[in-house]
């Protein structure tokens, strides 16, 4: 914490002004920068220089600021989130870059995720997708003892694992064909192993998967991009879970 | 004016039972004929939502993330309470009760509480129902663990990621009721108004945050679901979004707003690296289950390395005052000793300002993997932060604001004494009284959206009739007409100062002067300061761009301007209130031992304030409270 040493970096910056004009990279010197600095705490410096300046700030999704709302989303040197294992782009330090550093920050790109503005995208393809289906149909009371069916805790365990996914839209962004299936498969996969999800699981693997290819992202081949550049470690066995549970469902 | 919470009255364990059949209800056909505007979509709002959709109301669901899923309570990391006394260790819901009236410091209504206590049960079995994953034991049943201020183990958890199991619960809820058509969903939406037709609630306008339009709905019954201030403080563990301006508008619309000074400051957070910081993180109160805060004993000690600190010249400073809590004593209590450490010139780390919270000794009986699997994330997210291992250091804490108790005045139906606005969530004030006890925040949301308003909101809307308003209305146009205006001028005034330096500026004082001690100097100083800030703020602020399109300066000046106002009435009212209780310390109200000193005879009401005009002093009201079942006592946790 003693060190004051501070860094200077050159930021090269995807700018659209919205979702139909041209896209256009612009180039931004971020001074006195040190490394406890988190990555948006360092485009906040660059922003207040551009307000003071009359130009208008690079717009970014982000809100909680401590990696688990999933609002914020940038491809940062290519890789979304930055590359820095199971971390969001608000928890990277900047002690991860060194000073001189070039640093390119571009948006998701997928067809499903089109651009609003500058870095900023709209993900409601992601809602769209659990609204087919990623629920049980339980009503507001009425609901029996939460005890009343055990769960093994390894089920309980896996299922946790599965429900760490925070919808940031990495896992599209990252994968080549622009699939949602690491996403898709997180729900499913958490429902799917516990017995309160059970009762609809043909059903709700049907209708996410065909939803998920309605809204317009690709399928997966297998290149477990998603996984590298989940924040989360949400891991692609749950992409073999849902092939599982869609084969069964075929067959009920 | 004396408020009435219009409670029931009777004997305690039966009054919500006998409210529910006392309530008017509005029969299946006719529901349909209803539309509820709700404001928010956290745990509050989400799980309202989704109940009254299901019910078969119309409603139309707004909130300024990309997707309700992402609402503040996401964040919410240690557990959730219930009386559910699965560990048969004397946990029942007289107790929740009780514990929850004491860790208010007995400045919560009773009934309210109450309710609270006995629908938290429901809460479990809902979550659970709904595939929320929470922590089991190899038996497979529910496990649970103990949280500050209760002396039995009544929090269910999911990890350490409570709040986003349960917040993907109830959004999973509330995606169902959308693709239901019950629910229509409004993503990226802020309000700036409430609209209210001859003294009554009857819809809002917002700006459309992609877009920049502003726009109006219009509905029987609005609903604000819109949580916390806190970061009126500017550096607060609240998500960068969380503001007042939706309650605040509300309050100029005339919506009493109560105990404003209520504000809870966290002990465990990650202490402030530097001035460029945006935000505090905090970690678990969960922690002390296992970890111990302590301080050098020696200021010659504090430039050591801490595992060349031994024992006996650690203070251990929670478990020596408060032997019977220990680390688990309740927030305000274990912020204030951390402050008390730190004032005395032993604090650690960067300019003094933390504490130690040790695992060493828990990692020692437990083994670090048990530590890992309780902590694991926390532990992660901490070396993320400070780049240092807390297995093989202990974290360095230091308190942070973190949560409001004060909120809008609501009646025991969470209806705000505007007709047909209703408060749900950390929006309300209603059951924390002056200090939020550790897993209760969601237990009050869920409490709120999915097993209160459900019942409340029906004995108003049976007495309504539906439709009567629609946005063609005067007061809509009016009301978009000012929304604009307000912009317009926000946007016309071209100064200097970036709006992050007003908003920086004004937690500075209110940190310094309004945090986790208060005196009658510190609070003339801000009363002050903070109006003078204000018009600086009106005539020299810099805003880019328009405001017809995505403009984050715009959004963020118009919250600023919104605590700019707020932060004088909560300056005021922890003024006017002449006595210690809860997370509101005045410094000339203490016992010798630095305890809080309550002044029950001339302050055991809630202070409701009412707002006259811009430039006017608001208005004091008073709700009396009265404790029939629980005895008033000195808190004590020793």
């Amino acid at each position: 914490m003693s060190d004051h040493k501070t860094m200077t970096l050159t930021l090269i910056v995807w700018r659209q002004k919205g979702p139909n004009a041209p896209g256009k990279f612009e180039t931004y010197t971020a001074k006195g920068i040190t490394e406890h600095h988190s990555f948006l705490e360092m485009l906040d410096v660059v922003n207040e220089d551009l307000i003071k300046s009359g130009k208008e700030p690079i717009v970014f999704d982000h809100d909680c600021r401590e990696g688990i709302c999933g609002m914020c989303s940038q491809v940062i040197n290519g890789v979304p989130h930055g590359g820095q294992e199971r971390t969001t782009v608000c928890q990277l330090h900047m002690r991860k870059f060194k000073d001189g550093d070039t640093i390119y920050i571009e948006p998701w790109r997928a067809k499903a995720f089109p651009i609003h503005k500058d870095l900023v995208v709209d993900r409601s393809a992601y809602d769209t997708i659990i609204q087919a289906g990623g629920y049980t149909s339980c009503h507001t009371g009425g609901v029996p003892d939460g005890n009343a069916v055990l769960i093994p805790k390894p089920d309980a365990d896996y299922a946790m694992d599965a429900a760490e996914c925070i919808g940031c839209g990495a896992c599209a962004a990252a994968c080549p064909n622009s699939s949602a299936m690491l996403f898709t498969s997180a729900k499913v996969a958490q429902l799917a192993a516990l017995p309160q999800g059970k009762a609809e699981a043909a059903e709700r693997v049907k209708n996410m998967l065909e939803t998920m290819q309605e809204c317009g992202f690709g399928n997966c081949s297998n290149h477990y991009e998603c996984q590298a550049a989940c924040p989360k470690g949400v891991n692609v066995k749950f992409i073999a879970k849902l092939n599982r549970e869609y084969l069964k469902s075929l067959a009920s | 004016m004396i408020l009435d919470g219009k409670c029931p009255t009777g004997p305690i364990e039966k009054t919500w039972d006998k409210h529910r059949f006392d309530l008017k209800l509005v029969n299946p056909a006719n529901k349909r004929k209803y539309t509820v505007i709700m404001v928010g979509t956290g745990l509050a709002g989400g799980a309202a939502a989704a109940s009254l959709g299901e019910l078969g109301y119309n409603v139309m669901a707004f909130c300024y993330q990309d997707s309700p899923r992402r609402a503040h309570s996401i964040a919410a990391q240690g557990g959730i309470n219930a009386a559910k006394n699965y560990p048969n260790d004397g946990d029942s819901i007289y107790r929740l009760f009780y514990d929850t009236i004491k860790g208010g410091d007995f400045r919560a209504r009773e009934a309210d509480v109450w309710r609270l206590a006995q629908v938290s049960n429901n809460i479990i079995d809902q979550c659970v129902a709904q595939g929320v994953p929470f922590a089991r034991d190899y038996s497979g049943y529910l496990d649970n663990r103990s949280f500050g201020g209760a002396q039995v183990s009544r929090t269910f958890y999911a990890r350490g990621q409570t709040g986003q199991q349960l917040l993907l619960g109830a959004y999973s809820a509330l995606s169902r009721q959308i693709k239901a058509g019950t629910v229509k969903m409004y993503n990226r939406r802020e309000m700036l108004d409430l609209v209210v037709v001859d003294g009554v609630a009857k819809g809002i306008t917002c700006r459309n945050l992609i877009t920049g339009e502003i726009e109006s709905y219009a509905a029987d019954a609005v609903c604000l679901a819109t949580g916390g201030y806190v970061n009126v403080f500017y550096l607060s563990t609240n998500a960068m979004g969380c503001s007042v301006t939706a309650n605040w508008k509300a309050y100029k619309k005339g919506a009493f707003f109560a105990n404003p000074c209520y504000t809870q400051i966290h002990p465990t957070c990650i202490p402030q690296a530097g001035d460029y910081q945006s935000k505090l993180t905090l970690m678990s109160e969960s922690l002390r289950n296992d970890g111990r805060c302590w301080v050098p004993k020696k200021k010659e000690d504090l430039g050591k390395h801490p595992s060349e600190i031994p024992d006996e010249d650690r203070d251990y400073y929670l478990e020596r005052k408060y032997p019977s809590f220990g680390n688990l004593a309740p927030r305000d209590i274990a912020s204030r000793a951390a402050k008390e450490q730190c004032d005395d010139g032993r604090g650690v780390g960067p300019g003094g300002r933390g504490v130690y919270l040790d695992f060493s000794d828990s990692i020692k009986r437990l083994g670090e993997s048990t530590i890992r699997e309780r902590y694991g994330n926390l532990f992660e997210m901490y070396e993320k932060i400070t780049d240092e291992n807390g297995y093989k250091r202990p974290m360095r804490m230091y308190p942070a604001p973190h949560y409001s108790m004060g909120g809008l005045w609501v009646d025991y139906n969470l209806q705000s004494n505007i007709p047909g606005l209703f408060v749900l969530g950390e929006a309300n004030f209603s059951v924390h009284g002056a200090n939020r006890l550790g897993a209760s925040a969601l237990m009050q949301g869920l409490a709120d959206g999915y097993f209160v308003i459900p019942y409340t909101i029906g004995g108003y809307l049976a007495t309504v009739k539906p439709g009567t308003v629609t946005t063609a209305n005067p007061e809509f146009k009016k009301s978009v007409e000012d929304v604009n205006g307000y912009a317009n001028k926000l946007l016309s005034i071209n100064g200097k100062k970036t709006v992050a330096e007003f908003m920086r500026e004004l937690g500075g004082l209110m940190w310094e002067n309004c945090g986790m001690a208060r005196s009658k100097e510190s609070l003339e100083t801000n009363l002050k300061k903070i109006p003078a800030l204000r018009e600086e703020f009106w005539k020299n602020v810099k805003v880019t761009g328009t405001g017809a399109e995505l403009n984050q300066d715009l959004e963020n000046a118009g919250r600023t301007a919104d605590f700019l106002e707020f932060g004088e009435l909560l300056c005021r009212d922890a003024h006017h209130r002449e006595e210690s209780c809860g997370g509101h310390f005045r410094v000339e109200h203490q016992y010798e031992d630095g305890e809080a000193m309550r002044d029950d005879a001339n302050f055991c009401y809630v202070g409701a304030w009412e707002y006259k005009g811009d430039g006017k002093e608001p208005e004091l009201h008073k709700e009396p409270l009265k404790f029939e079942n629980v005895h008033l006592a000195v808190r004590s946790y020793k």
